[in-house]
C-alpha cells in the first residue's frame, strides 16, 4: 500500500514538473560556449521527470546538474568526458541517445532491418508485376 | 439525479452498440432485409444516447456538481466558463466519452451521407463494425472508467483543471485529434466490410477515400494544434520532443499518409488491394493504440500503469481482439489474386510504392523507439532512453528518398512515366533549388543545416509549380484542376513549407536565458529586449504577475511583450509566454523567477520561420478536405435492387456512378 501510495504522488508530482520550464540563466563566456551547453544538456535526461531534457527541466536535480555541467565546461572539459561522467553516475538512462549495446542492438539495427525487408519484399513485387515500358500502351485521355 | 441518468444513457447506448454489432451482420449474412435496416436506426439511437450521457455531464460541469468524483476532480468554482466545459475531455474517463461521441457523429455522418448510397448488405458491415468498435468502448467506459461516478461527502469547491490544460489549445486540440484517431475507424470499418463480405472488386475504396483524407486531414490539424499548444504554454519554444505522447499521434499520421496514396491507386488502378487492406486495419490500430498509450498511464511508468491492472487488461485484451482478430481475417480473405493495371518499372504507382515504404518503415521506426524503453523496463534490460537524437536522424534519413522522388510522382503517368519529362523537370528543379540555395547564402545562410532546409524545401515546392504549370498548359479550361487534385498539390506544397519551417527554426533560433534588472537591456540575434520590470495583475482564477518587455530593432521600437506567470488557487505555477508573431520570425519571452535584487531571470528566443511548421501543417489538412469535394466521389442514390432478397451475401457491389477514372 506505501509503495502504491507513493506511486500516486510520484505520478502527480510528474505531472506538476511539466507545468514550468527552466529559465536559467548562466554565465557563459560567449555565443559558442552557449550553443554547446544548449545542444549537450538538450541530449540528456532530466532523471527525475516524466520526459524532459536536462535543458529544459524545472526540477532541482536538473538545475544542479546544469551548474556541474557549466562547471565542468569552464574547466575545459569536453561534452564526451562530461557524458561519461554522467553515465558513470546515473547510466546510461541519462543519455536520450541510448549508447549501442547487447540491450540496445534490436533498437538500433531495428529500422535498418525493416527497411531492408520491406525493400526487398517491394523490389520483389515490383520485378514481379512491372512490363517493360514498350508493352504498356498508351492511354488516352485525361491521367490523373 | 442528472449524473444517473448519465450512466443509464451510457448503458443504453452499450446495449444498443451490441446490437447494431450483430443484427446488421447477421442480417447481411443472412440475407434479411429487415435486420439490414436496423443498421441506421441503431446507429442514430446509440448516438443520440451518447450525446445525451456527454451533455449530462457537461451539464455537471456547468452547474458545479462537485458531487460527480470526475468534476470536482477537473473543475473548480473560480474556473471560467469556457474551461469548465472543455474539462469534460481534461482527463481519462471525460476524453474517453469525448472519443464515443466522436465515433457517433462519424457513424451517424456515414448513415445521413452513404445511408442509401451504397448496396445495403456492405453498409449493414459497414455499421456493424463500427457498432463492435463502439461496444468495445463503451464497455471500458462503465466497467473501469465512469465518469459518472459519485463522489461522498460531496466537497465543498473542487480541485481545479491542471493549469496546464486551461487555455484554449485544450479547446481545440484533442476534439480535433480524437477527430484524426476515430475517422480512421471508417476507412478500418470499410475494410473490415469488404472482407468480410468477400468483395472481389474494390469499389469499395473509393467510397471509403473521402473518409480517410478527412479523417488524416482532422488528424494533422489536432497534432498542429497540440504542437502549437506545446510551444506556446510550455514555456519552453520547443515545438516537437518525440515525447511517446506526440509519438502515439505521429504514427496513425504516418499510416493514413501511406493509406491515402494506397487507396488512390487501388481506386484508379486497381492494384495494391491487399495493402491498402491492410493499411485500413493498421491506420485503426495505431488510433486505438495512440489513445490508449496517453490514456491509460502506460507511459508515466510501466509501473503507473499497473497501478490500475483492469484499465490495462482490458486495453491489452480489446486491442488483441480488434487487432488480432482483423489481421485474422485479413489473412482468410484477403484477395489472393493479385490484380490492377500493368505498369512499367519508372511510373507513377513505382513512386507511391516506394513512398508508401517510407511512411510505413518511419512509423515502424517511431513504434520500436516509443515502446523499446517500455518493453526494456518491463523484461529489466535496464533503464533505456529514446528520445530526439535518436528519432531526429532516423526520420530525416527515412524521409530523404521520400522527398526527392515527391515532385516526379505527380509529374509521372500511370501505367509508365515518360523519361523526357523525368529529366526535364529533374533539370529545371535542380537548378530552382541551386538557386534557391545561392540566394540563401547570399542573404546569410551559411551553416550546412540552413543550406539543407532553403534546398530541400524550394525542391519539393518547385516540383508542385511545375506540376500546376504543365496542368494549365496541357489540360483544358475548367478541368485544369479537379478537387482531388488540388488537394494533392496544396498537402504537397504543405510539405515543402513545413520542411523550411522545421530545419530553419533549429538551425537559426537564438535562445538565451538572461537575468534582468528593470531598466536592463539584451541583445538577441538583430534585436534589443528592454525590461521594465513586473507588476502585479490579478486574473479571474489566478494571481498573475506580468513583466514588460519593449523590443527594438536598430532603435525602432517593434512591439511590447507582457510575460505572465500565474499561480493559481492550487498553489500550481504556470508561466504564459508572450509571443510576437510573425511570418518570418517569432520573438518569444518567457518569465521565470525573481533571482533577488530586482533581478528576474527571463528566456528570450528569436526562432525565424517557426510558423511555417504550422502553416505546412495546415496547408497538408486542406489538402486532405479539398479532396472530399471531387466529383469522382459523389454518389448517386441507388435504389434497393429486386435482387438484394434472393442473392444477398455477395453483397456484389455495383458500379456506381463514375466521375472521371
Amino acid at each position: 500500500m506505501k509503495r502504491l501510495l507513493a506511486i500516486a504522488i510520484l505520478a502527480f508530482a510528474l505531472t506538476l514538473s511539466t507545468a514550468a520550464f527552466a529559465i536559467d540563466p548562466l554565465p557563459f563566456q560567449n555565443t559558442a560556449q552557449r550553443d554547446r551547453f544548449q545542444h549537450l544538456t538538450r541530449e540528456l535526461r532530466c532523471m527525475v521527470c516524466q520526459d524532459e531534457s536536462l535543458l529544459a527541466s524545472n526540477a532541482d536535480f536538473a538545475k544542479q546538474l546544469r551548474r556541474q555541467i557549466f562547471d565542468m565546461m569552464q574547466q575545459g572539459k569536453s561534452d564526451q568526458e562530461i557524458k561519461d561522467w554522467l553515465v558513470a553516475r546515473y547510466s546510461t538512462f541519462i543519455l536520450y541517445d541510448p549508447p549501442l549495446a547487447p540491450s540496445t542492438i534490436a533498437l538500433w539495427f531495428g529500422t535498418p532491418a525493416i527497411l531492408l525487408a520491406g525493400g526487398i519484399v517491394v523490389a520483389v513485387v515490383l520485378r514481379r508485376r512491372a512490363r517493360p515500358a514498350h508493352a504498356i500502351a498508351e492511354e488516352p485521355g485525361e491521367d490523373w | 439525479m442528472n449524473p444517473e441518468l448519465g450512466q443509464i444513457a451510457l448503458i443504453l447506448a452499450l446495449l444498443l452498440s451490441g446490437l447494431q454489432c450483430v443484427l446488421p451482420i447477421v442480417g447481411a449474412w443472412r440475407g434479411s432485409k429487415p435486420l439490414m435496416a436496423t443498421a441506421p436506426m441503431l446507429a442514430v439511437g446509440q448516438g443520440v444516447f451518447v450525446a445525451l450521457a456527454f451533455g449530462i455531464l457537461m451539464w455537471s460541469f456547468w452547474i458545479n456538481d462537485f458531487s460527480v468524483a470526475y468534476v470536482a476532480q477537473n473543475s473548480n468554482l473560480d474556473l471560467p466558463w469556457f474551461y469548465k466545459l472543455s474539462a469534460v475531455w481534461g482527463a481519462h474517463e471525460g476524453s474517453l466519452l469525448l472519443w464515443m461521441l466522436i465515433l457517433n457523429l462519424w457513424t451517424v455522418a456515414l448513415v445521413a451521407v452513404l445511408g442509401n448510397r451504397l448496396p445495403q448488405a456492405f453498409f449493414a458491415r459497414v455499421v456493424g463494425v463500427l457498432g463492435f468498435v463502439a461496444f468495445g468502448f463503451l464497455l471500458y467506459m462503465i466497467t473501469t472508467s465512469n465518469p459518472f461516478l459519485r463522489l461522498f461527502p460531496v466537497p465543498a469547491n473542487g480541485a481545479d483543471l491542471n493549469p496546464v490544460l486551461q487555455d484554449p489549445g485544450l479547446v481545440f486540440h484533442p476534439p480535433t485529434l480524437y477527430m484524426g484517431y476515430v475517422g480512421f475507424s471508417v476507412a478500418f470499418a470499410f475494410a473490415i466490410a469488404a472482407l468480410l463480405g468477400g468483395e472481389l472488386k474494390s469499389t469499395w475504396v473509393r467510397w471509403a477515400r473521402p473518409w480517410t483524407n478527412v479523417a488524416w486531414g482532422f488528424l494533422t490539424l489536432g497534432i498542429v494544434a497540440g504542437s502549437a499548444w506545446a510551444y506556446y504554454e510550455l514555456g519552453w519554444g520547443g515545438w516537437w520532443f518525440w515525447d511517446p505522447v506526440e509519438n502515439a499521434s505521429f504514427m496513425p499520421w504516418l499510416i493514413g499518409a501511406a493509406l491515402i496514396h494506397a487507396q488512390a491507386i487501388t481506386d484508379k488502378r486497381d492494384g495494391l488491394r491487399a495493402w491498402t487492406l491492410l493499411l485500413s486495419i493498421f491506420g485503426f490500430a495505431f488510433s486505438l493504440l495512440g489513445t490508449f498509450l496517453v490514456r491509460s498511464g502506460l507511459l508515466t511508468s510501466v509501473h503507473a500503469f499497473a497501478f490500475a491492472p483492469s484499465r490495462g487488461i482490458f486495453i491489452l485484451v480489446y486491442l488483441a481482439v480488434v487487432i488480432g482478430g482483423s489481421l485474422l481475417l485479413y489473412a482468410l480473405r484477403a484477395p489472393k489474386v493479385t490484380g490492377g493495371k500493368s505498369f512499367a518499372l519508372a511510373s507513377r504507382e513505382t513512386l507511391m510504392v516506394i513512398g508508401n515504404l517510407m511512411l510505413t518503415v518511419a512509423c515502424a521506426m517511431v513504434l520500436l523507439g516509443t515502446l523499446y524503453p517500455l518493453v526494456g523496463e518491463a523484461l529489466n534490460i535496464g533503464r533505456i532512453s529514446v528520445g530526439p537524437p535518436y528519432f531526429g536522424p532516423l526520420f530525416m534519413i527515412l524521409m530523404t528518398p521520400l522527398v526527392l522522388a515527391l515532385p516526379f510522382g505527380p509529374l509521372s503517368h500511370w501505367g509508365k512515366a515518360d523519361l523526357k519529362v523525368w529529366t526535364r523537370a529533374l533539370v529545371r528543379i535542380v537548378a530552382l533549388a541551386v538557386a534557391a540555395g545561392i540566394i540563401g547564402f547570399v542573404l546569410g545562410a551559411r551553416t550546412f543545416l540552413e543550406l539543407l532546409g532553403i534546398t530541400a524545401s524550394v525542391w519539393v515546392m518547385a516540383g508542385v509549380a511545375m506540376f500546376a504549370l504543365k496542368r494549365w498548359r496541357e489540360a483544358p479550361r475548367g478541368k485544369r484542376y479537379p478537387f482531388e487534385m488540388l488537394g494533392m498539390m496544396l498537402a504537397h506544397f504543405g510539405i515543402g513549407v513545413f520542411i523550411a519551417g522545421a530545419i530553419l527554426t533549429r538551425s537559426m533560433s537564438v535562445e538565451q536565458d538572461v537575468s534582468m534588472k528593470p531598466g536592463s537591456n539584451v541583445q538577441v540575434g538583430s534585436y534589443d529586449f528592454h525590461f521594465n520590470g513586473v507588476t502585479d495583475t490579478p486574473g479571474p482564477n489566478y494571481h498573475a504577475q506580468q513583466g514588460t518587455v519593449i523590443v527594438s530593432r536598430n532603435g525602432r521600437q517593434v512591439v511590447v511583450l507582457h510575460p505572465q506567470k500565474r499561480t493559481y488557487a492550487g498553489g500550481q505555477v504556470q508561466t504564459e509566454a508572450a509571443i510576437q508573431a510573425g511570418v518570418f520570425r517569432d520573438l518569444y519571452v518567457s518569465l521565470g523567477d525573481p533571482i533577488g535584487d530586482d533581478a528576474w531571470s527571463l528566456r528570450v528566443y528569436d526562432k525565424p520561420f517557426v510558423r511555417w511548421i504550422w502553416g505546412g501543417g495546415v496547408l497538408m489538412m486542406l489538402g486532405g478536405f479539398a479532396v472530399v469535394l471531387d466529383r469522382r466521389f459523389r454518389l448517386k442514390k441507388v435504389r434497393e435492387p429486386e435482387a438484394a432478397g434472393t442473392q444477398p451475401d455477395t453483397g456484389a457491389p455495383r458500379k456506381l456512378a463514375e466521375g472521371q477514372t
